[in-house]
Order: structure tokens, then C-alpha cells, then sequence
């Protein structure tokens, strides 16, 4: 595709990437952003109610995440992508999902006490919230395309693959989480069982990107 | 044949009944419910999602709108029973305004402010139930869990808090944690006194009740056959003697007799009695599914 590639002719062959796993991990990802997304209602209701504004703010600021991470997830597949860069990105957004865990409280009372409206005082705190980790689930999507495609001519039949097979994960995360999972645990449970399966999957790829020899300078 | 003709007769009679019988006087659409008011005969009655099936909301006798209609309203007052002189009021959830009113009536120097979600309540709570906004009577549209951490941090205090935010299907799940009634337990006065208006659905009452006596004890637990619904009367300190809460009855209930509160008959009635499930986890902001707790 460009000079990088042909730098890296090993990079991304046919065998290099496992599909399954790629396609896994976009399951997950698609899963988590709707667990996280349908639990942030419930994190927030505490300091700004359950209005509808509320929701409101929730989904302007995953759909603005995502958007960026789309955005960010395309521009960074274009270079040198990794199944290593794509492990990182599971890191990373398991690592930013902790401070929904332990500094929920610390980020949302300020914004409480500094802005009256709860419509405002809700769009900030979900945008301290939720906003990195979302982007960077975001940049998963196309990167998990880039992974995926061999060839222009079936560009576009992996990369619907790709959509449904993460937008039936986040089906899963939003019916899973309301019906069953808040019955069953805590709010900080779940997230942290997000965190935990985004971690896992990270970590798996990295392992299935070491033994590829795909680690960055290696 | 007859019989089948009969049948139909009936049948058909019956639907013009109850096409005559309720009248609409008003639909909406608001943000977050259907809204209906209908008015049979001397009855004016709020609806809330009539599609689904919902009971009335709150009914006002038009010919006679002092005096309460509904069960539960009247139980409400019994809270009264263990402060029966409150200067300052707070109510959550609106209806047809039939409670801010009543006890507008009965302390016209009490500061009540009343906290509803949704703006399109309060409007049809002014044009159809005669419900007024005074110098004493303030109305918030807000939700209720933020009104209350704003008070607790504006220091406010209240003598009396009603919670009558539930309707018929839904239960605004951050209104019923350990958390929120410990935000409630820190806006209210030294003698204050918390009144909740709930129902007693058999899973949930459990989780429900033992909520509540995480937070505040033992509490009064005011259940009438007449019906479903569930009052709960709590208050930081613990509760007072039944024999004084006779005694309070019998000086209260003259002024309470207009609005068709039968005071007199409550003492009696509220229990301290465990009639549930101890065992159950109690809900808190982390663990709230009173939902589906309720539908299983």
C-alpha cells in the first residue's frame, strides 16, 4: 500500500494474523463499550439524577469518543500495524477504565459542586469519565480492519464482517449488562470484569504478537 | 340465542359505560410518561401510562377537592403521628398535588418545597388539580437525588420528608439505595420523620425493607387491607411508644377529619414487626436492580 509496507513485507501476510482472534477481540470490544456505556447511567445517577438529560450526556460523549477513536484507530493502521499496537489498545483501555472504579466519586463531586445544572454538571463528569476509554475502544474498529483485510477487493466484506460481528458483541454487553449482570453484581464488579476480559484479550494478543515476531523493533 | 344476545347487549353496554364513565380531559406525551387526565363523575384523575395498564396516580374528588381519595394519601399522614408540628416540608414526586396541598391546608406557616422530575406533571398539576405554587409552597423540577444532596449541602433541614416518587411500574432505582436514604437521614431535623409511599411486592419488599432498617432501624411499617400499598415511617431517633402516638391521634385527628383522614384508626395499625426476609442484601448505589428485583 505504501513504502512502510513494503519495508515490512512480513508484517501482514495471510497466515501472519489469526482472523478469529482479531474478530474475537472485536467481539469484546463491542461488548465492553455497551457494558460500560449502560452502566455509566447508573454511575451517575447518584450526583445528577436519572433525567433524561442524563442519558443524554452519556451517549453524546461515547458517540463523540468513538468518533475520535475511529478517526485516530484508522490514521495509526496506516502505519506499521501490529497486532502488538492492536494488544496495546486493549491495555490501554482497561487501564482507563479504572478511574470509573476509584475516583468516580472523586471526579463527579467537584463537578457537582461547581456546576448547578445537572445536564452540564452530567456532560463534564461523563466526559472525565468515559471519554479516553472509549476512544480508544473506538480505535479498535478499524484497526481490527487494517488487521483483517489481505487484499482492497475484500476490503469492504471484512470490514462488514468486522462491524457485525463487534456491533452483535455491544448487543450482548447492553442486554447481558440491564438484564442479567447488574442482578447479579455490583456496578463495580462489572466494570471491573470489563477491565479484567479488555486486559485479557490484551494480553493474549501480545502474547500471539511476541511469538509472530511483530513486537515493534524486534 | 337469548343468552348470546344478552351477552352482547352486555357487552356493548359495558363499553359505553366505560366509554361515558371516563372522559379524557387531557393527553400528553411528556418526556417521560404518557399522561392522562380523566374525570368520571366527581372523580378527576391523574393517569400515568393508561396504555400499559397503569392504575391512577392521584384522583381529586372535584365536588369535594379537600377531601383525599386515594388510600395511601391518607396513610401518608400518619407520619405526622411522630411530628405532628412540622415547619419545614419536603416532597418528592408531585402527582396530582394532592399532598403538597393538603398539607398546605393543615400548616399554612409551613415552608414545603416539593421536588418532580417532570415539568409537564407540574403544569397538569396546576390546570386540572388545582394545585398551587405560594409563597410557602415551592416546586423544584428537578430529580430528587440531586435536590437532596444540593439541601444537605445548603445545610437545610426538614421536619418531614414524603417519598412518593414511584409509579405503578417503575421504581427510579437511585431513589431506593442505602446511599440516597442516608443522604435523606441527613436532611432531616433532630425529630424528623421520613415517610415513604411504596408497594408490597413479595422479593422486592425484602430487599426493600432491609434497606431502610440498614439506615434507620427499626421502622414503622404501615400496611392498611383496604390497600397495596406500603408505608414506611422512619426516623433517625428511635421510634416513640405506641401510647403516645395515640395520644398525638387523638389531638391531631379533628384537623386532619376534613380531608378524610381517619388518624384515629392508624396507631393501631403500624408494626414494627419483621415480615421479611432478613437475609436479603440490601440495595445500594452499587447494587440496585429494584426493577427486576420487583418483576421476579
Amino acid at each position: 500500500m505504501n513504502s512502510k509496507q513494503a519495508r515490512r513485507p512480513s508484517n501482514l501476510g495471510p497466515q501472519s494474523i489469526p482472523s478469529l482472534l482479531v474478530i474475537s477481540a472485536a467481539f469484546v470490544s463491542g461488548f465492553c463499550i455497551m457494558t460500560i456505556e449502560m452502566l455509566g447511567a447508573r454511575i451517575m445517577a447518584p450526583y445528577f439524577g436519572g433525567s433524561l438529560s442524563v442519558w443524554g450526556s452519556i451517549l453524546t460523549v461515547f458517540m463523540l469518543a468513538l468518533a475520535c477513536g475511529y478517526l485516530i484507530g484508522g490514521k495509526l493502521s496506516a502505519r506499521q500495524p501490529s497486532l502488538f499496537n492492536y494488544a496495546f489498545f486493549f491495555l490501554a483501555a482497561a487501564a482507563l477504565s479504572l478511574p470509573i472504579i476509584f475516583f468516580a466519586d472523586e471526579i463527579m463531586r467537584p463537578i457537582f459542586l461547581a456546576i448547578e445544572d445537572p445536564r452540564y454538571g452530567s456532560l463534564l463528569a461523563s466526559l472525565f469519565l468515559y471519554f479516553l476509554p472509549t476512544t480508544i475502544l473506538g480505535m479498535i474498529s478499524p484497526y481490527s480492519v487494517r488487521l483483517l483485510v489481505e487484499n482492497s477487493d475484500h476490503s469492504g466484506q471484512k470490514a462488514g464482517l468486522l462491524f457485525f460481528v463487534s456491533t452483535i458483541g455491544s448487543a450482548a454487553g447492553t442486554l447481558g449488562t440491564s438484564f442479567y449482570l447488574v442482578l447479579w453484581f455490583e456496578v463495580n464488579e462489572i466494570v471491573f470484569g470489563t477491565a479484567g476480559a479488555l486486559a485479557l484479550i490484551g494480553a493474549v494478543l501480545m502474547v500471539a504478537g511476541i511469538r509472530r515476531g511483530q513486537v515493534d523493533g524486534a | 340465542m337469548a343468552l348470546k344476545l344478552r351477552s352482547v347487549v352486555f357487552f356493548i353496554g359495558l363499553l359505553t359505560c366505560s366509554v361515558l364513565a371516563a372522559e379524557t380531559l387531557h393527553e400528553e406525551r411528556s418526556l417521560y410518561r404518557d399522561i392522562t387526565v380523566t374525570q368520571e363523575g366527581d372523580r378527576r384523575c391523574l393517569v400515568f401510562n393508561v396504555h400499559r395498564g397503569d392504575r391512577n396516580q392521584t384522583c381529586m374528588n372535584t365536588v369535594s377537592p379537600e377531601r383525599l381519595v386515594f388510600e395511601y394519601a391518607k396513610m401518608t399522614f400518619a407520619g405526622l403521628l411522630l411530628n405532628p408540628n412540622p415547619q419545614k416540608i419536603l416532597i418528592a414526586g408531585l402527582g396530582g398535588g394532592s399532598l403538597p396541598s393538603t398539607l398546605a391546608k393543615l400548616y399554612p406557616d409551613a415552608e414545603i418545597d416539593v421536588v418532580e422530575i417532570d415539568q409537564a406533571v407540574v403544569n397538569v398539576a396546576k390546570q386540572y388539580f388545582s394545585f398551587e405554587e405560594t409563597e410557602n409552597v415551592k416546586v423544584t423540577v428537578n430529580d430528587a437525588r440531586v435536590f437532596v444532596k444540593r439541601a444537605s449541602l445548603l445545610d437545610q433541614r426538614y421536619d418531614f420528608v414524603i417519598l412518593d416518587a414511584f409509579t405503578g411500574d417503575y421504581i427510579p432505582e437511585h431513589l431506593l439505595t442505602e446511599e440516597f436514604l442516608e443522604e435523606v437521614r441527613a436532611i432531616m431535623s433532630p425529630d424528623g420523620v421520613l415517610v415513604a409511599n411504596t408497594f408490597s411486592t413479595s422479593r422486592f419488599y425484602d430487599h426493600e425493607s432491609v434497606t431502610y432498617q440498614k439506615v434507620f432501624g427499626e421502622f414503622f411499617n404501615f400496611k392498611l387491607p383496604s390497600s397495596g400499598n406500603r408505608i414506611i415511617i422512619a426516623r433517625d431517633a428511635p421510634l416513640p411508644p405506641r401510647g403516645e402516638l395515640a395520644g398525638v391521634a387523638r389531638s391531631l385527628a379533628p384537623s386532619v377529619e376534613k380531608f378524610g383522614v381517619p388518624l384515629l384508626e392508624y396507631p393501631s395499625r403500624l408494626s414494627t414487626r419483621v415480615d421479611w426476609d432478613m437475609s436479603r442484601r440490601a440495595l445500594t448505589d452499587q447494587y440496585s436492580p429494584s426493577n427486576l428485583l420487583r418483576d421476579n
